[in-house]
């Protein structure tokens, strides 16, 4: 497998063609350290507005640990993530405005109502929503009629979408979705695909971690594949 | 896109906490009552002495507001923690320091106040005069933000540890002695000089330092928390 040279950043030359396929994500040379273990190095790829990178791989083989690093709540061992050119540690929270994170932790409160958790979700996430609007996302989840329940009474199907409610009340142009899967069931694995479909198409990026096949239809669709061979792995299609 | 405004996400922090302290209100009361408890075991214990009692008294009702400061510090991050919307806040378009603040601001608010609210009823039990009260309730108004400030920095440290309690208290318990001998100074002062000033302004001084530089720790100490 050849390892492509991407140390340090080469611009491509502008023309209009290429400044609307220009790539906004790219993730150079990412090697991730857990304890003495080498989880994976050399990893690479870029990705422009409108594309779908999958990231499969064993369990515990880091696509968790590679998640959590491109949304910058953990830092690489090697490598650098770069966002519209600039490295994501050096942006700090403005690079925080452009992405959403849902961990394979739901991040509710059970305490709170299922409508006050996407309400001060989305408050502390730059971009209060009212009640009403909150409402309306409930039910596009599939939530109606639970509103005013406590999070802890939910089932854990439901807690999910609930989680990934938060996805729709905030117009952050990166999703980084660990596990996204995880306890739904097959309507709602549906209705995360046409998000998706939704979100790619008007320019968006997803990262998804799951194990699942994804039934997305005419995206750009990349897998990153951890387990197995360690070093220099790039996604299948990608191109320096 | 635009960063919200500084002051309203504060808010909605502040909100958000007090919110859930509200839904568990009966972690809240626990604190207090062990403090109430702890304030109260002493006059039993070394008998009604109006003298001793008096002596004892700011000593007894400030290592009693500590060690309930720290009881309450496990709340701080450790539920956050757990159900992941620390994960959730350390990616908010906002200053961590901000977020942080807003976290021990609304803590103080459910640990800290009720306890200087209580403090001078409890000095009542010591017989301390109506000066000795009003200072206990002052150096305790300035002291407890401290203590709540201090203590944020080892709940982020030992945040998912095994024994983090135990631990907790012996990070901070240490970093808390300087608040202790100032705090208990200022009422000893008012009891015995008249003019504890000096203390009390020392307190103040201790307060704005650590309102500059404990968010600041214990942001890095979150981060590194969560890596």
């Amino acid at each position: 497998m050849t390892r492509p040279q991407r140390v340090g950043y080469h611009p491509t030359p502008i023309t209009t063609l290429s400044f609307f396929k220009r790539s906004v994500l790219q993730v150079i040379n990412l090697s991730c350290v857990r304890g003495d273990r080498r989880l994976f190095s050399g990893i690479n790829f870029s990705l422009q507005p409108g594309s779908l990178l999958q990231v499969t791989g064993a369990n515990g083989s880091g696509k968790t640990s590679l998640l959590r690093i491109i949304c910058g709540l953990a830092a690489p061992a090697e490598g650098e993530v770069r966002w519209h050119d600039a490295n994501i540690r050096s942006l700090g929270e403005e690079y925080f405005t452009d992405v959403t994170y849902v961990g394979h932790q739901n991040g509710l409160k059970d305490e709170l109502t299922a409508l006050e958790n996407l309400t001060i979700s989305s408050a502390l996430s730059g971009q209060p929503i009212g009640n009403e609007k909150a409402g309306s996302i409930l039910e596009k989840m599939g939530l109606s009629g639970r509103q005013n329940l406590a999070a802890r009474l939910l089932s854990a199907g439901q807690k999910r979408r609930l989680a990934l409610a938060r996805l729709l009340s905030c117009s952050a142009r990166l999703w980084i979705l660990d596990e996204m899967l995880t306890a739904l069931d097959k309507a709602a694995a549906g209705l995360m695909s046409s998000l998706i479909e939704e979100h790619l198409a008007q320019g968006g990026i997803a990262i998804v971690a799951t194990h699942q096949e994804l039934n997305v239809n005419d995206v750009n669709l990349q897998r990153l594949d951890l387990s197995g061979d360690v070093a220099g792995r790039t996604p299948a299609g990608w191109t320096a | 896109m635009s960063a919200p405004s500084a002051l309203s996400m504060f808010g909605w922090i502040v909100a958000r906490d007090l919110k859930l302290a509200w839904r568990g209100r009966a972690d809240v009361l626990s604190t207090l009552f062990f403090f109430v408890i702890v304030v109260s075991l002493f006059p039993f214990g070394v008998g009604p002495e109006p003298h001793l009692l008096r002596a004892i008294a700011p000593g007894v009702v400030w290592v009693a507001a500590l060690l309930a400061a720290l009881l309450s510090l496990g709340r701080l991050f450790a539920n956050d923690y757990h159900d992941g919307t620390l994960e959730q806040l350390l990616v908010t378009p906002q200053s961590l320091y901000l977020v942080v603040l807003g976290k021990i601001v609304a803590h103080w608010l459910v640990s800290g106040v009720p306890l200087v609210l209580m403090a001078p009823l409890m000095g009542v039990q010591f017989d301390l005069s109506r000066n000795a009260l009003l200072m206990l309730f002052v150096s305790l108004l300035i002291g407890t933000p401290v203590l709540s400030l201090i203590g944020s920095i080892g709940a982020a440290l030992t945040l998912g540890l095994r024994g983090g309690g135990v631990l907790i208290a012996l990070l901070i318990l240490p970093l808390y002695i300087p608040v202790l001998v100032f705090g208990t100074g200022a009422v000893d002062a008012s009891i015995t000089t008249g003019s504890p000033q000096a203390n009390v302004y020392l307190l103040g001084a201790m307060l704005v330092l650590a309102l500059v530089f404990a968010p600041w720790a214990t942001s890095a100490a979150l981060r590194i928390s969560l890596e």
